[in-house]
């Protein structure tokens, strides 16, 4: 999990399916994006099916994290630098 | 992927991906899909968790058909990061992760993905990568693999008739 490991994160939902979690961002988050697979965020790799969805909320990147033993996990993060990243690189949905 | 630099046709190149090595047919299997790939001649990285690695380093202390290993999300890194990539993939899948490490793999990689849907659930695991850019093989059962071996070995067929 490398840095996002060591940040103040907050899990939204845990061991739930890749497509749960998309459901999620799509209803609950104000701002949201499509990215690609493999797309890189703080120093993860997102790992998932298309439409990858990412979504800001205030200050926070709300984001899927998926680990082969667990499924998905919904985490809530601060976004610092990686928001405009977002913004930037990101395919608005909303 | 294969070097062809300089008129030389390298190598080429494979991956087997595995993930929580939860269902054992999935170590036999990966062991089996390693001899066939080397007798194919074939260079071949399994990428894993740290458990299935271990799965095989311990039915493999030779490393007979273990050449070499990596933890997978570093592989999918390098490969996100064009360090590396390889000619054909085999993921083999039971889980829902598997499915989305698949479609991750098969849109960063510019060789072949084939993915080896096993398990009580492989039926709708599959549908979860319609669309995706991948060859698509399911296989009955999780315990038994004897059932895995037979696709094994007509997906690793495929593969050579590619050459």
């Amino acid at each position: 999990m490398g840095c996002v490991e060591k940040m103040n994160y907050e899990v939204l939902l845990r061991h739930c399916s890749f497509r749960e979690a998309a459901e999620y961002i799509r209803q609950h988050t104000p701002e949201c994006y499509e990215v690609p697979p493999g797309f890189k965020i703080f120093d993860v790799h997102i790992i998932g099916v298309p439409p990858i969805l990412v979504g800001i909320e205030g200050e926070d990147i709300i984001f899927p994290f998926t680990k082969p033993c667990h499924g998905t996990f919904l985490l809530r993060v601060r976004g610092g630098e990686e928001i405009e990243n977002l913004r930037t690189r990101g395919k608005k949905v909303r | 992927m294969a070097d062809t630099s300089e008129g030389k046709q390298s190598r080429k190149t494979a991956l087997v991906m595995l993930g929580c090595p939860q269902l054992c047919a999935q170590t036999s299997g990966a062991l089996f899909l390693l001899n066939e790939l080397a007798t194919q001649g074939l260079d071949t990285m399994v990428a894993g968790t740290s458990s299935a690695r271990a799965h095989l380093e311990v039915a493999d202390p030779r490393g007979h058909y273990l050449a070499g290993n990596m933890d997978i999300d570093e592989c999918i890194a390098a490969i996100a990061e064009g360090k590396q990539d390889y000619d054909v993939s085999f993921v083999f899948i039971h889980n829902d992760a598997g499915v989305s490490y698949t479609a991750t793999l098969a849109s960063i990689s510019k060789g072949v993905t084939i993915a080896l849907i096993f398990g009580e659930n492989a039926d709708e695991l599959a549908s979860g990568l319609e669309g995706i850019r991948c060859e698509r093989r399911i296989i009955r059962g999780g315990h038994n693999p004897r059932p895995m071996k037979r696709i094994l070995k007509e997906v690793v067929a495929w593969v050579a008739s590619r050459k």
